[in-house]
């Protein structure tokens, strides 16, 4: 009974979790959006305080429920070991803790955490690795067959579907993502919840505190025969029927044991005494692989190089046809732009879980992980395919850990992030010879006027002069501008961002 | 979607089942009585018209080789797809077995490459037995010296592979920048000699007929005329269909309407060639208004085949040009113009008052001719304002966020766009450079239609309409 909730709890919250990463439109967020922020490390980051005493005293009452239910990434082990299950029954065995691991790891997570050094936490963190594969693996299947629909309902005249664009955002991250997925698949199917118990810091914490729980699994030794089929069935590797212990700090509360037992040796009630745990040198040593070593050697991002073909100039007026448009290629940016409500490089670093949720809603193609080896997978915003549009917050609406905040679309639009660079050597009224305001034209602030290129000549050709105190550093200039593939405007970011 | 108004126009015959090219050209009944097409058989002969001068006998129906097949189905003048040689050889094998006989083509259409595609087709049949047109179409500057417009002449011959042109074009009068329009009529055909050479070749008889085509600044049209002793203009082509006749003006400033133009030439017993009778396919799309109206009167005929009636139905026409990209669309004009029924005066006076109608609907007078294109920044500008006419035909454009469709119009104008013009190509990417405008041969601002729409758009993705 207790294991059917679980299940079912456990599948709400996966399907839910996951379609929030699928949902590109960002319409569920409204109703789902809390199933995020009740993740344990970003509720900490956001300085919740509410929800991490809620997990605190779940945990404390009840055990790792959490680990078996809220976190996506648990409940994805438990499918893929469920999966693994099906090839061999009773597959699992007793094994020691590996404590030196986990508090290891579990520093290392602070360490950098504190440091901000947000690639390797969000390396670590279970939120995160989820989002990283839903928004790298997953999403982009379910835009395709969004896509096919989208093929159909355009046949049918119908509006029900729209096409949605389907591309790379970063290659480290994505290598980085199947890592994970291919790492955890592995680890799950052979030994359920190794990642759990070895690396997680989520893990690492609540398991401490599990120790203490008011209810959790205890065997009664007068009911048990010994014969093993619990420690068999336990993901977690954490019954040791030799001594009748159970490594609370590893129990997920998954109560597969207590259906398991045909003794009904097992019960979930209040321990009058959590005996500690004797150390054992026994086990067959399962050695922890871990993801650490695959950042490394994807520092080197990798631009689409576009087809240059240059427009060569037509000898006959003919009519008809299409220009070639090369693709915009990403500026060098001496400072990163991240998006407003952020506050700060430094502040934003400090609280981002690189959950990749707000690149997955971005509807313009703003947001995508960064590439920089200390901010790897946070976000970072580039203008190339799109801009910050001013109807838009959806980032800051999505936020677990509110390392995007934003109170109104007007707090947004007020938001100096960055701004505008013009670069005389491609602006297409000098080298073209063509008049264009489209820069200025399309300034939401007004930041742009077109002044003349040849001071006190009126009639010379316009070029664009920004005003850097009314500039935000939307993007609308640099999406816009003619001049490919390099921009005549581009914009650079703020350190730290400013309220006009 | 541009070329969806092609295809549109000929959906009902679609949807009624057109059974294929074979079917058209047999019976359409069977034992029954039962209709075993919706594609009318074409009920008698071809009308023809005569030429007062060499008495050719020319179809009323014209072939216009501007709106290819291409190998991608669409027309040729979209992307970059080459043109399908064997549709168009279907079609123009079709046409003639049908009874059409002039073909009217031009080195610009189609990216450059009409003409090639007409001389392979045609001559595959004997040289008497088709009249082409082609054009000296020296827009670009670089072609204004007397060189380069020979040699654009002469390998037009080489291209249709002929070696007399039957009627000869100075191509697009008047079609310049607002009020250049005379200065690059002579710098085209005047100060190189073009003009006197162009004489000499219809005295050597290369030439059979000369004349000119006309869009824009009247008075070059009227200067054209009033020399019309020197030159003695052997036709004249002209824009006419029932919108124009008397509204052209009314849709822009710069231009003059129809009715104006063909007195001009009915005066002094010039034949007409019409081309745009249909407008690039908008008196096929027509709002839904407008449709019901016309099948009220004649449920089994398309909506297209009332302008080609009205365009064929005044005695001074020569043949009327249709761009048919589809071989349902000449199914269709073969069946308007076999034989062609006149308008009556009732008739006449039906699709003026339908013009009206439709001068309440704030469309975009482009007609998809893509003399626009292609523009050096990529805009694709025919897909552009098409789609904003969809919508508005369709009722999909909203004043006011208030109004009762206000969301359904917004994603119908949003979510079509993105499906109709590839988001690089969208007006806001328009950079004002006003390079297209003065290739518009209907006078649109194109730059000032782009940044409406744009602020339209703006609008309706910031929901601050």
């Amino acid at each position: 009974m207790l294991r059917k909730i679980r299940l079912i709890l456990a599948t709400l919250f996966f399907i839910s979790v996951t379609l929030l990463f699928l949902d590109f439109t960002g319409t569920l967020h409204a109703w789902l959006g809390w199933m995020a922020k009740i993740q344990f490390l970003p509720a900490l980051l956001a300085l919740n305080v509410g929800v991490v005493a809620f997990l605190i005293l779940l945990t404390l009452v009840c055990g790792r429920v959490y680990c078996s239910v809220i976190c996506p990434l648990g409940v994805f082990q438990d499918i893929v070991a469920w999966l693994g299950k099906k090839q061999r029954k009773n597959r699992y065995s007793y094994s020691p803790a590996k404590s030196a691991l986990r508090y290891g790891f579990l520093v290392l997570f602070l360490v950098a955490l504190v440091a901000g050094i947000g690639s390797v936490a969000a390396l670590l963190a279970p939120y995160s690795s989820y989002g990283r594969i839903a928004n790298n693996l997953f999403a982009p299947l379910w835009q395709w067959s969004n896509n096919l629909l989208a093929y159909f309902a355009e046949r049918a005249d119908s509006y029900a579907f729209y096409e949605t664009e389907v591309w790379l955002k970063s290659l480290p991250t994505f290598i980085i993502a199947v890592l994970t997925f291919v790492v955890l698949a592995v680890l799950a199917w052979r030994n359920g919840r190794t990642y759990c118990n070895t690396v997680c810091p989520v893990g690492t914490v609540l398991g401490f505190l599990a120790r203490y729980s008011w209810f959790k699994p205890v065997i009664d030794t007068d009911k048990c025969v010994n014969c093993n089929l619990c420690a068999r069935n336990c993901k977690a590797a954490c019954i040791d029927i030799p001594n009748h212990r159970i490594d609370y700090s590893r129990c997920v509360a998954c109560m597969d044991c207590i259906d398991k037992c045909h003794k009904g040796a097992i019960a979930y009630k209040h321990a009058p005494k959590a005996a500690p745990l004797p150390v054992q040198k026994t086990g067959q040593g399962v050695s922890p692989e871990h993801v650490d070593n695959a950042r490394r050697s994807f520092l080197t991002a990798t631009a689409m190089v576009a087809t240059a073909a240059t427009l060569s100039a037509q000898e006959k007026k003919v009519d008809g046809g299409l220009a070639v448009i090369e693709d915009k290629k990403i500026p060098k940016r001496a400072t990163p732009i991240i998006p407003p409500g952020a506050v700060s490089l430094r502040r934003f670093a400090q609280h981002c879980t690189a959950c990749q949720l707000c690149v997955s809603v971005c509807p313009n193609g703003v947001l995508r992980p960064s590439t920089d080896l200390l901010r790897m997978m946070q976000p970072e915003m580039s203008y190339e395919r799109g801009y910050c549009r001013p109807e838009c917050a959806k980032c800051a609406e999505v936020c677990p850990t509110d390392a995007i905040h934003l109170t109104s679309l007007a707090e947004k639009s007020a938001m100096q992030i960055g701004h505008a660079v013009w670069v005389k050597a491609n602006c297409i009224n000098l080298t073209d010879k063509q008049p264009c305001d489209n820069c200025a034209r399309h300034c939401p602030t007004a930041a742009i006027q077109m002044v003349p290129s040849v001071a006190g000549d009126p009639a010379s050709m316009k070029i664009p002069a920004v005003n850097t105190e009314r500039c935000i550093g939307c993007g609308a200039c640099e999406n816009l501008c003619p001049a490919r593939p390099f921009s005549a405007i581009y914009v650079e970011g703020y350190e730290m961002h400013r309220e006009i | 979607m541009v070329n969806q108004n092609n295809i549109s126009r000929r959906e009902f015959l679609k949807r009624a089942g057109a059974a294929g090219i074979a079917a058209a050209g047999l019976a359409a009944c069977d034992s029954q009585g039962r209709a075993a097409s919706g594609v009318p058989a074409p009920e008698g002969e071809m009308t023809y018209r005569t030429n007062p001068k060499t008495g050719d006998k020319v179809s009323i129906l014209g072939f216009g080789m501007m709106r290819l097949p291409s190998v991608g189905g669409r027309s040729a003048r979209e992307g970059n797809e080459g043109i399908d040689q064997e549709m168009v050889n279907e079609m123009v094998d079709y046409a003639m077995a049908h009874g059409v006989n002039y073909f009217d083509t031009s080195p610009a259409y189609c990216q450059g490459q009409s003409e090639r595609a007409t001389g392979i087709a045609l001559s595959r049949h004997s040289r008497d037995s088709y009249y082409i047109a082609t054009k000296l179409s020296n827009f670009a500057p670089s072609t204004w010296t007397r060189e380069a417009s020979l040699a654009m002449y002469h390998n037009s011959m080489k291209e249709l592979q002929v070696d007399y042109i039957d009627y000869l074009l100075l191509h697009g009068i008047g079609m310049a920048a607002p009020g250049k329009g005379m200065e690059e009529y002579e710098a085209r055909y005047l100060d190189n000699g073009i003009l006197d050479f162009l004489l000499e070749e219809r005295k050597a008889g290369r030439i059979r007929n000369l004349g000119f085509s006309y869009h824009g600044d009247i008075e070059v049209f009227d200067r054209l005329l009033a020399e019309y002793d020197k030159y003695q203009w052997d036709f004249v082509q002209i824009q006419l269909n029932y919108l124009d006749w008397k509204y052209a003006k009314q849709i822009n400033p710069r231009n003059t309407n129809a009715e104006y133009l063909y007195n001009e030439l009915a005066k002094r017993n010039i034949p007409a060639v019409i081309m745009e009778p249909l407008l690039g396919g908008r008196l096929s799309n027509v709002p839904d208004r407008v449709v019901a109206q016309l099948k009220e009167r004649s449920p089994e005929t398309s909506v297209a085949s009332w302008a080609f009636r009205f365009a064929g139905s005044f005695p001074g026409v020569l043949t009327v040009l249709s761009g048919m990209t589809r071989m349902e669309h000449l199914q269709d004009n073969l069946h308007t113009y076999s034989p062609l029924h006149p308008l009556s005066d009732e008739e006449f006076a039906f699709l003026q008052h339908t013009a009206t109608l439709m001068m309440q609907f704030d469309t975009i007078p482009c007609n998809d001719c893509k003399y626009c294109m292609p523009c050096p920044y990529g805009i694709d500008i025919p897909a552009i304002l098409l789609h904003y006419n969809k919508c508005l035909n369709e009722g999909n454009i909203a004043l006011d966020a208030g109004d009762e469709n206000y969301r359904k119009a917004r994603r119908a104008y949003l979510v079509g766009y993105d499906r109709s013009v590839p988001k690089l190509r969208q007006a806001d990417h328009c950079t004002g450079c006003d390079q297209c405008s003065p290739h518009c041969p209907q006078g649109i601002d194109i730059p000032q239609e782009l940044h409406r729409i744009d602020a339209y758009v703006e609008q309706l993705k910031q929901n601050t309409l």
